[in-house]
């Protein structure tokens, strides 16, 4: 057997150990190579993995993502000219969907943006973290201070039950339950300080937990002590989030894609669009005042067979797209796939087809997420 | 009735001129949830080493290799309805084809049921 997936394996360079390495090994995950890191793919399957998710409560390791920290004189004016985020409205505490762009408004990364005391925390992607810091490091002033917090680990625990697991082991000066979608806040667990956002990638409800690397194995066991909660592999890390229509870098959208044709605009704040004044804004601001050629939708498709990245898509004989994301949906037991479409055939309900090793599959453009998303923004 | 393997984790059962060819459980393992099988046709003469058959896991397609030269002469018809046989029983009820042995030295070099054990036991 061969394995043809298309991931990008980086196995020129030497891999390193996330704080958890042996720890998942000891919980039997599979490892493989991801964003330069040996990472857990599955433990015990990732079907059951998945609908664990969606129904209790998965701890996923994402130690591999990039976590930085600015601060500085003029800091929000300094970002500001890099993303195209409006500051002026991100309140301490609030978390935000930001973008780091080209000069010609492709994307180089999708990130999270963070308001804390006297600076801005953010979480980039783990493959593309080293260009980040040096893109980062060149557009931003001297005065500037970035920190990246590499000795500290990443958990994310989701799903509709990651909220009572989480809050008998998390202490604050509030509650767990008063965080709201896209908030954060810092809390102990077990004595040791950390900061949750209550965020995921997965479309449920759930949190996303900085901890120092040194104490990541013993909280990993506190959290995965609790009934509710299993270790959960990047195989349904990647399934969950299909469902849920959020895309990956590196695959949904690269420097090749703008954000506007990958419906994105939402990580372009209103203020900014109005001014510009970020890379990429000549670009930004004409698409979204004359639209793209393409855009980003979800496929339904026939069938049982899943078609992958790469996969063509056509209206009749006329080449239209291309798949970017693709694969099974456990949740709707059918083949799911995200794809860049001529405008003309991106409507919901459009008959499509995708050609996968000669076979044309039946498909029709469907609204995202596949899988309803149940943030939790309050009560 | 001998039974061989293959290096790309295949195994054959031989019976009279007739060989039928799964994959090992090792292989179902490392694959995880199979969700897709794509079959030959009947008929269809594969020459050792070439593609046969795709197996989709949630994750990834892998391809299938025939493990000798032949002409299918059957597919699994349980594999439509219910791929994850391929994971439940893939040494018995999850075979993938038969196919007739053109050349019967191909058998010759390939594994028996201990040399593979030795062989996946030093993966």
């Amino acid at each position: 057997m061969s394995d043809h997936d298309t991931e990008e394996h980086l196995e020129d360079l030497p891999l390193d150990a996330l704080p958890l390495d042996a720890w998942h090994r000891a919980r039997g995950a599979r490892m493989v190579p991801f964003a330069g890191y040996d990472m857990p793919i599955q433990y015990e399957g990732i079907i059951a993995e998945h609908n664990w998710t969606r129904t209790n409560a998965g701890l996923f390791d994402v130690s591999h993502m990039g976590q930085l920290l600015l601060s500085g004189p003029g800091l929000d004016a300094a970002v500001e000219a890099v993303l195209p985020i409006d500051l002026s409205t991100l309140k301490l505490g609030q978390q935000r969907y930001s973008l780091l762009l080209d000069e010609d408004g492709g994307v180089l990364d999708d990130l999270m943006v963070s308001r804390w005391p006297d600076a801005l925390y953010l979480v980039v992607n783990g493959a593309t973290k080293w260009d980040d810091i040096g893109t980062l490091r060149e557009a931003l002033p001297d005065a500037i201070t970035l920190n990246h917090f590499d000795d500290r680990a990443l958990l994310a625990l989701q799903g509709p039950k990651a909220a009572d697991a989480l809050a008998r082991h998390a202490q604050g000066e509030y509650p767990l339950s008063a965080l709201t979608f896209m908030r954060f806040g810092r809390f102990t667990i077990a004595g040791h300080d950390v900061t949750i956002a209550r965020a995921g990638y997965t479309g449920e409800d759930g949190f996303e937990i900085s901890l120092p690397a040194e104490a990541a194995a013993e909280i990993a066991d506190l959290l995965c002590a609790e009934p509710e909660v299993q270790p959960i592999g990047l195989g349904a890390r990647d399934s969950l989030r299909l469902e849920a229509g959020l895309p990956l870098y590196g695959h949904d959208m690269t420097p090749e894609t703008s954000p506007i044709e990958a419906g994105l605009i939402f990580g372009i704040n209103k203020r900014r669009r109005a001014e510009g004044g970020f890379p990429g804004a000549d670009r930004i601001i004409r698409e979204i005042n004359d639209g793209t050629t393409r855009k980003w939708v979800g496929l339904k498709i026939e069938g049982r067979l899943p078609a992958r990245e790469g996969a063509e898509v056509f209206a009749g004989s006329d080449h239209i797209g291309a798949v970017t994301s693709g694969g099974f949906s456990p949740t709707l037991g059918a083949p799911i796939a995200m794809a860049y479409v001529a405008n003309s055939h991106a409507a919901p309900g459009t008959a499509l087809e995708v050609d996968v090793r000669g076979k044309r599959l039946a498909a029709t453009v469907s609204p995202t997420p596949f899988v309803p998303h149940r943030y939790f923004r309050g009560s | 009735m001998p039974r061989y393997y293959t290096d790309e984790h295949e195994w054959i059962d031989v019976e009279d001129d007739i060989a039928t060819v799964g994959i090992t459980d090792y292989a179902q393992g490392q694959l995880g949830d199979i969700v897709f099988v794509e079959l030959p046709e009947v008929g269809a003469m594969i020459e050792q080493g070439k593609d046969a058959a795709v197996v989709e896991s949630v994750k990834a397609a892998s391809d299938v290799y025939a493990p000798i030269t032949g002409e299918i002469t059957e597919v699994n018809p349980a594999l439509e309805d219910d791929p994850a046989l391929v994971n439940s029983s893939p040494e018995e009820d999850g075979w993938f084809f038969k196919m007739t042995i053109a050349a019967e030295a191909e058998l010759d070099a390939l594994m028996d049921e201990e040399a593979y054990k030795a062989f996946v036991d030093a993966l």
